[in-house]
């Protein structure tokens, strides 16, 4: 983990401290067929004041990682093996009193279409004020209703709306409202799980923007989770690819996008259309992810890959570094890019998506 | 062979729209005496030339679901007309409609949501051919199976007595796309069909749908939040903004140089997957307008950047070609 906060672009690095570090953490669901393997292995961390990406298509175990660090499992659920250390401590080894203690306060987390959480017979504003108040017993109602106004400032909802009820909010607005409930206790990370998925692009646009701005001012941490590779490019320092509950790439986001190495990455970056350059095919992905139930031996990507060997087949493939900070598991990386990112810069390899240019 | 096949010449636009609008009232008040309506699609032109594919592009609410369904006639419009093969759908009846509905076909968003869950994949498909009452048993057999195949569901007979349940979403949207061009139509309304699919298979179906314009010449209206999808796929994309359209233009044309203010916020917008890129902030002012009895005064106006006085007086400016093919309803261009 001292190795990912390497080399990245934001300076200081010296000065990073790890707040947050999964170390080979491994979470299966028991189902009625048998044991999901959601999360298989997963090592990262992530330092103070850094944003770290986590994108993969519905399933990987993105939700699930999240749910862990929260310690918000269902209760079919089993953590095998590995650690998630917050600021040090074992999240796991603590007692329910200590996390509760954390929850909110020091991690928060916007939730999947959070916006329809909101309680619909509550004004909105009463309902940060009681997040406040139940997690801050020392303050009163009127200086939590004055954080509250400040807050709403923050994410951009004029104050006088803190007395209106949800429905009375459109969809972007509630969103916000979300935001600044997540806010609302000053947390040294926000967890935020397709903070802007059901939201139209210009709104989408200023909420991460705002978030994005926030971050900085408070120097807060933060996992973005989406499916959505052009989000991710946006809002991350780090960007970490799951696939089929495994970590697959993990680095910064410049090396990913630009160089991507694993197999995988490379395809979903480009299978994605962009809006910038001159269009190219789209490469497509053959097959469908695997069941987690009983995933392939060996490299779990494998069935899908076009550069899959015998050797992906028999033995998985280790975690290791091949750039600075730049991790990646596959017995045969990717030599060479070609991505969007590394395609649409003028005198950047340009040409056709085949036509790459040597990394 | 009624009304739709005695066409007089064929026009070279599968579908023509003229002035079509929907609007809904919304009532309130005692007995429900105040009546506000609710202007969903508002005087919208536009045509669809053969084998080509229209992307209709704009955010949720701004009509683009309800033209789409104005089309596939799964709902009726308020005035304006509509023209599939120069045959206008007004007068439509019986069995005029029977034959209409094998020429124009939809494809949901939802596949999860638009197949029966009690029906197996041969009866959702082949549903279609027994309204239709085309072919015997046998036949039916051996049509579905050729449309699963060419939707990439093989081989059929692993599918053919499957359920809904047992396959994947885009599994699932291909049995739908099958369902949809089981009768071959000339023209399919494409509602968002890849918007709930993973990236991965995603791309496999926008390959299909666009690999099957080029097969059967079908044409498409592509119905669409997202412009880059719209790119890939759309030889031309027409913007909607609260039930009018505000531009249209060829693909590349209106995403490398769009006119009007509403189109260029859109496309600043768009994420772009390159971590080295920094977005311009999108030039447009918050607020929501509201489609509900909207002042007859251009509908982009509250938000617009560059508003003038002029636009707020005149009415909402009409759609008019700035260049070649590129059409903008704006007062300022």
């Amino acid at each position: 983990m001292r190795l990912l906060t390497r080399g990245l672009e934001r300076g200081d690095t010296n000065a990073m401290e790890t707040l947050l570090s999964l170390q080979d953490f491994t979470m299966h669901y028991r189902t009625k067929t048998g044991w999901v393997q959601a999360v298989d292995g997963v090592t990262l961390s992530l330092a103070k004041g850094q944003s770290l990406g986590l994108v993969g298509e519905s399933g990987c175990g993105k939700t699930s990682i999240a749910m862990s660090i929260m310690r918000l499992l269902p209760y079919n659920s089993r953590v095998i093996r590995g650690r998630i250390l917050f600021k040090g401590r074992d999240i796991y080894s603590m007692s329910d009193e200590e996390v509760r203690r954390i929850r909110w306060k020091e991690v928060s987390m916007i939730f999947q279409a959070a916006m329809n959480s909101l309680n619909p017979v509550y004004r909105v504003g009463n309902q940060i004020v009681e997040a406040i108040v139940t997690h801050e017993p020392e303050t009163t109602e009127e200086q939590a209703r004055e954080r509250v106004a400040s807050l709403f400032e923050i994410v951009g909802i004029p104050k006088e709306r803190m007395d209106h009820y949800p429905h009375e909010y459109s969809g972007g607005m509630k969103q916000r409202a979300i935001i600044a409930m997540a806010l609302a206790c000053n947390p040294s990370l926000i967890i935020a799980d397709e903070p802007t998925t059901a939201l139209d692009v210009i709104v989408q646009d200023k909420i991460l923007r705002e978030m994005e701005e926030i971050r900085r001012k408070i120097n807060m941490s933060m996992i973005y989770i989406s499916h959505d590779v052009s989000v991710i490019a946006e809002v991350s320092d780090v960007v970490a690819v799951m696939y089929a509950g495994k970590l697959v790439e993990l680095g910064p986001a410049g090396d990913v996008f630009k160089r991507p190495k694993h197999p995988y990455t490379r395809g979903l970056m480009m299978a994605y259309p962009s809006i910038l350059g001159e269009k190219h095919e789209l490469a497509t992905i053959p097959g469908e992810p695997p069941n987690l139930l009983d995933p392939p031996p060996g490299c779990r990507f494998h069935p899908r890959c076009d550069r899959a060997s015998s050797e992906c087949v028999a033995a998985e493939p280790a975690w290791r570094e091949i750039g600075t900070g730049h991790y990646c598991a596959c017995h045969n990386p990717v030599e060479v890019s070609g991505t969007w990112a590394g395609l649409h810069r003028a005198g950047d390899g340009g040409g056709r998506v085949g036509t790459c240019s040597k990394a | 062979m009624l009304a739709l096949a005695a066409k007089p010449e064929a026009p070279d636009a599968i579908l023509r729209v003229e002035h079509l609008s929907k609007y809904y009232p919304t009532s309130r008040g005692f007995l429900q005496r105040r009546r506000s309506l609710l202007h969903a699609v508002d005087d919208v032109c536009f045509e669809v030339k053969r084998q080509e594919v229209l992307g209709l592009v704009g955010e949720s609410g701004c009509g683009k679901t309800t033209t789409g369904r104005l089309i596939a006639r799964l709902t009726s419009p308020t005035s304006g007309r509509i023209l599939v093969d120069g045959v206008d759908l007004s007068g439509i009846k019986g069995p005029g409609m029977m034959e209409f509905r094998q020429k124009v076909q939809m494809i949901f968003q939802d596949p999860y949501e638009s197949l029966d869950p009690r029906m197996t994949i041969f009866d959702i498909v082949a549903e279609p051919l027994n309204v239709n009452g085309i072919g015997n048993l046998e036949e039916r057999e051996a049509r579905v199976a050729e449309m699963l195949n060419l939707v990439g569901i093989t081989p059929p007979s692993a599918f053919l007595f499957r359920f809904p349940h047992e396959l994947s979403g885009g599994q699932r949207q291909r049995v739908a796309i099958a369902r949809a061009l089981v009768v071959n139509p000339r023209f399919v309304v494409a509602d968002e069909p890849t918007s709930m699919l993973d990236v991965s298979i995603r791309t496999g179906v926008m390959n299909l749908l666009a690999h099957l314009r080029e097969e059967f010449g079908i044409s498409y209206l592509y119905i669409t939040h997202d412009l880059a999808v719209a790119r890939y796929l759309c030889d031309r994309i027409a913007v909607m903004y609260l039930g009018k359209i505000v531009e249209m233009a060829g693909s590349e044309e209106i995403i490398k140089s769009p006119l009007h203010p509403y189109t260029r916020a859109l496309i600043s917008a768009v994420p772009v997957p390159d971590p080295a890129v920094k977005r311009p902030v999108p030039d447009i002012k918050g607020g929501v307008s509201k489609p509900i009895n909207p002042p007859p005064r251009c509908r982009f106006y509250e938000r617009c950047p560059v508003a003038k006085g002029v636009c707020a007086e005149l009415d909402h400016p009409e759609l008019k070609e700035v260049a070649s093919g590129h059409f903008a309803a704006c007062h300022i261009l």
